[in-house]
C-alpha cells in the first residue's frame, strides 16, 4: 500500500519500495483500489468520515498475502484503529474484513527483517545519514532498532546518530494545524538536533512528519536534505537515488 | 480560560518559563529512568497495578461500602460528596462547627479540583498550602502548573522574591537577608509554615489510596510537612476521590513501589503516612473522610476512558509530554494539566459544552509516550482519539467547521478509488498551476534543496501551516500515474518524471 500521501507529494517513495521489493524478489502490485488508511480521520476523531475509507481499504487488500507501507503512522492505524472504526460501523463482514487484513499488514522494515528476514538490502548511499525513528514506529508498533540494521547495512553510508532522537517532531496530523505553534515549536527543536549531527540527509520512514521538517529546514534555508528510508534502501551503485529531490 | 491553542501561544513566546520546564522535566524524567531501569519485573509491576485499578474499578460500589463501614468501625465519621460544592460545604460545616477563621493543608489535588480554599475564603475561613511548592504557588497567588511540582514554572530566584514580598501577609515575614540558596529558601519557608502547624486546629488532606479491608488512609510525600498537618491538628477532614479505593492492606505493596519511582524518581518517598480513623491520646481525635464523586461515576461509565480512573497522579506523563515541556501546565487550564489532563478534565466534566475543554483532547501529537511511562498503563492516546471522536460527535449538529468540511470531503474522496485518482491528477495540476502563479507579485514561490519547488506562503487557513514551514509543491505526476504509464514499474522509460 501506498499512502496517500506519498501517492499525491513524494511519489520516488512509492517507485523506491516498488525497485526494492522487486530487487528482493517480492511480487509487487499496486491495487489501484487503494486510497488511504484513513488516519486523518480517525485521529482527528471523525470515525464516521473513516468508515467508507477503512471499508476500501479491506476491500483493495483482499486476496493479497502481505500488505507493505512505508509508513509506520498508517500501519499504526490500521493495526490498532481499523477496527475501532469497523466496530462503530456495526457491519459485522467489515469487522471480519479488518481482522483478515490489519495482520497481514506491515511496516516496509518490519517486512524487509521479519519476514523476507534481510538486513542488507544490496543499497549502496554515499552520504552521511542521521535517523528520526517517528513515534508511531517506535512506540506504536515498536519496530526497534530495524531501521537501523537496514541502514547499517548500506555501503558508502554513513550513519550518525541524532540526538534526543526519540523525542516528538511535532508533526502529529492535524495537531500541526490545529495547534501550529505547539508543532512549530517542536520542530525547531528536531531539526536544531539534526542539523546539529552535520548529517546531509534526515531519513525518516515516513513523509508526513518529513514533510514538516523538510518544510521547516527549507524555510532555515539549513541545505540539509529529507528522504525517506525507502529511497535510500532501494539506491544502488548503477541507480543512485537522488538526494532531498 | 481561552481554548489550548491560544492558551499555548503565552506560553511559547515565555523563554523563561519554557526554560525553566525543559531544565525540570528533563531533570525528572531522566531520574525516573534511571530507577525504573533497576526494577527487573517494572512491566508486570505496571500490568499488576492496572489489574488491581481494573479490579477495583468493576466493583466500586461494593469496595466504597467497606470502606466506610471500615473507616466508621474505626471512629471516622464519613461522608458522600456528589460534587464540588457538597463537598466544599462539608468541609466549612466542620470548620465552622469548631470556630476556626483558618485551616492548613496538606497538597491535595482533590480540593484543588473542587477549588476547595476559594470556597472556605468565602466564608472567612483562611487555608494555608503547606506543602513548599504549593506555599510558593499560594503566596504568589499563582495557579499551580504541575501535578507533583506545583511550582515547576518557577525558578529560584522567583522563589526568592515571592517570599520576600508575600510572606509577611500570612503570617511570619521572610527574613530580609534572603539568599536564593535552596537551603535559606527552604528554611524560611519551614519557620513559616511551623507557626501555622503549632496554631491550627483544623487541618485538611487528600489521600493517595484509601484502603477500604482496614481503613486505612495513605498519604505519600517528600517534605514532612504532610505529616505535620495529619499529627498535629485536632480535627482532620480528608477530600478523597472515590477512585483511591484499594480492596486490600497487601495491594499497597504494589502501588508504594510504582509511585515514588514514577513520580519524584526515588525508590522510596521520605514519608508515608498511614492513618486509620481515630487513636485515642494520639493525633486528630475527630476525623472526617468526604468521599468525593464529582464526575468520577460518569467516567466510569465510559468503556475507553474509564481507564483513567487507574491514575494515581505521579505526573510521569507531563514530565515526559513534548506538548507539555513547551506550553507548561497553565494552557490547560485545569489543576490536571498535561497528557493525563488532556483526558481526565473531558472526562469529568464531559465534553460538547465548554470550547476550552473540547480543545484539550487535540493538545497532543499522539506521540505515545505518556503511555509508555505511564505506571498503570493508562493508554492515553487512545483516550485522546476516542474523546476527540466525542468532541466531533457533539457538534454534528451544528455549523460545519472549515475542518468537518475538510473531513467530510475526504472522505468522499477516499472511498472511491475513481474520485481519487481523479484528485491525484488534479494535484499534478496544481503543480502546473502554482509553477506559474509563483511568479505573480503575492505568492512566494521557493525552493527545496535538491530544487523542488515549494510554496513559501499560503492564504487563509493554509498560514496555520505556511507561517513557518515551506510546502513542496505536489509533483507534476503521482505515484498512481506513474505506475499505470510504466506499466507497474516495468517500463520505467514510458513513465514522465515527477
Amino acid at each position: 500500500m501506498l499512502t496517500c500521501i506519498n501517492d499525491t507529494m513524494f511519489p520516488e517513495t512509492g517507485k523506491a519500495v516498488v525497485r526494492l521489493l522487486r530487487r528482493l524478489g517480492v511480487d509487487v502490485d499496486f491495487p489501484p483500489g487503494q486510497t488511504c488508511c484513513g488516519q486523518p480521520m480517525v485521529n482527528t476523531g471523525y470515525l464516521d468520515e473513516a468508515v467508507p475509507v477503512v471499508r476500501q481499504f479491506t476491500s483493495a487488500f483482499e486476496g493479497y498475502d502481505a500488505v507493505v507501507v512505508p509508513s509506520g503512522s498508517c500501519v499504526g492505524c490500521v493495526r490498532h484503529q481499523h477496527g475501532l472504526v469497523a466496530r462503530r460501523s456495526g457491519d459485522p463482514a467489515l469487522v471480519d474484513a479488518v481482522a483478515a487484513t490489519s495482520p497481514k499488514t506491515y511496516e516496509l522494515t518490519e517486512f524487509l527483517v521479519d519476514v523476507l528476514g534481510v538486513t542488507d538490502v544490496g543499497a549502496t548511499f554515499a552520504h552521511t545519514v542521521t535517523y528520526h525513528p517517528t513515534c508511531h514506529s517506535l512506540r506504536m508498533l515498536g519496530v526497534g532498532d530495524r531501521p537501523l540494521q537496514l541502514l547499517q547495512q548500506v555501503r558508502r553510508l554513513r550513519l550518525v546518530e541524532l540526538p534526543a532522537a526519540e523525542e516528538c517532531c511535532g508533526f502529529g496530523g492535524t495537531f500541526a494545524l490545529k495547534n501550529a505553534e505547539t508543532s512549530v515549536a517542536m520542530g525547531s527543536d528536531k531539526v536544531r538536533h539534526a542539523r546539529g549531527t552535520g548529517a546531509e540527509v534526515l531519513v525518516a520512514s515516513d513523509n508526513s512528519c518529513l514533510l514538516h521538517l523538510g518544510g521547516m529546514l527549507s524555510r532555515e534555508q539549513a541545505g540539509m536534505r529529507v528522504m525517506h528510508l525507502a529511497e535510500i534502501l532501494a539506491s544502488t551503485q548503477d541507480q543512485p537515488a537522488v538526494v532531498g529531490s | 480560560m481561552p481554548p489550548f491553542p491560544q492558551a499555548a501561544h503565552t506560553a511559547l513566546a515565555d523563554t523563561q518559563l519554557r526554560s525553566n520546564l525543559r531544565h525540570a522535566t528533563h531533570t525528572i524524567r531522566d531520574k525516573r529512568q534511571r530507577v525504573v531501569d533497576e526494577v527487573d519485573q517494572w512491566e508486570a509491576l505496571r500490568t499488576k497495578g492496572a489489574q488491581v485499578k481494573d479490579d477495583m474499578l468493576a466493583h466500586l460500589d461494593e469496595h466504597l461500602l467497606t470502606l466506610e463501614a471500615s473507616l466508621t468501625a474505626r471512629g471516622a465519621i464519613v461522608h458522600w460528596a456528589r460534587d464540588a460544592a457538597e463537598a466544599c460545604a462539608i468541609v466549612a460545616q466542620v470548620a465552622t462547627d469548631h470556630g476556626v477563621d483558618e485551616v492548613v493543608k496538606v497538597k491535595s489535588m482533590a480540593t484543588q479540583e473542587i477549588e476547595l480554599n476559594e470556597a472556605l475564603a468565602a466564608q472567612g475561613i483562611a487555608a494555608w498550602e503547606t506543602d513548599l511548592a504549593e506555599l510558593i504557588v499560594q503566596l504568589g497567588d499563582d495557579l499551580p502548573s504541575h501535578i507533583l511540582v506545583p511550582a515547576i514554572h518557577r525558578n529560584r530566584s522567583e522563589i526568592r522574591q515571592i517570599f520576600l514580598d508575600h510572606m509577611a501577609g500570612s503570617g511570619r515575614p521572610a527574613p530580609a537577608d534572603l539568599t536564593d540558596e535552596p537551603r535559606e529558601l527552604a528554611g524560611a519557608a519551614r519557620l513559616h509554615l511551623r507557626e501555622k502547624f503549632l496554631r491550627a486546629k483544623v487541618a485538611v488532606s487528600g489521600a493517595n489510596f484509601a484502603v477500604a479491608e482496614t481503613g486505612t488512609l495513605v498519604v505519600v510525600e517528600s517534605e514532612g510537612n504532610g505529616r505535620m498537618c495529619l499529627t498535629l491538628p485536632e480535627v482532620l477532614i480528608s477530600v478523597v476521590g472515590i477512585e483511591k479505593v484499594l480492596p486490600r492492606f497487601a495491594d499497597l505493596d504494589t502501588f508504594l513501589q510504582l509511585l515514588p519511582r514514577s513520580s519524584t524518581g526515588e525508590r522510596m518517598n521520605p514519608y508515608t503516612s498511614m492513618w486509620s480513623g481515630i487513636t485515642p491520646g494520639d493525633g486528630p481525635q475527630e476525623v472526617h473522610v468526604v468521599l468525593l464523586d464529582n464526575g468520577r461515576t460518569n467516567v466510569l461509565a465510559d468503556e475507553v476512558g474509564r481507564q483513567a480512573l487507574r491514575c494515581i497522579r505521579c505526573s510521569a506523563c507531563l514530565n515526559v509530554c513534548p506538548v507539555y515541556e513547551r506550553t507548561g501546565g497553565h494552557a490547560y487550564g485545569s489543576v490536571y494539566p498535561g497528557p493525563i489532563g488532556a483526558i481526565l478534565v473531558p472526562l469529568l466534566k464531559g465534553v460538547g459544552h465548554d470550547a476550552q475543554v473540547d480543545s484539550l483532547p487535540y493538545a497532543s501529537s499522539l506521540c505515545g509516550r505518556c503511555y509508555e511511562v505511564c505506571p498503570v498503563k493508562i493508554d492515553i492516546p487512545e483516550v485522546l482519539v476516542h474523546l476527540r471522536a466525542e468532541v466531533v460527535d457533539a457538534h454534528r449538529d451544528g455549523w460545519p467547521t472549515g475542518m468537518d468540511l475538510a473531513m467530510r470531503a475526504t472522505s468522499v474522496l477516499f472511498a472511491d478509488p475513481g474520485r481519487m485518482s481523479l484528485a491525484v491528477k488534479a494535484s499534478g495540476v496544481a503543480n502546473r498551476v502554482v509553477a506559474g502563479l509563483t511568479g505573480l507579485p503575492g505568492v512566494h514561490g521557493r525552493s527545496l534543496p535538491g530544487g523542488r519547488a515549494a510554496i513559501g506562503r499560503l492564504p487563509g487557513p493554509g498560514a496555520a501551516w505556511s507561517d513557518a514551514r515551506d510546502l513542496p509543491v505536489p509533483p507534476r505526476t503521482s505515484f498512481r500515474t506513474w505506475w499505470t504509464q510504466t506499466h507497474g514499474g516495468r517500463d520505467e522509460t514510458a513513465g514522465g518524471r515527477s
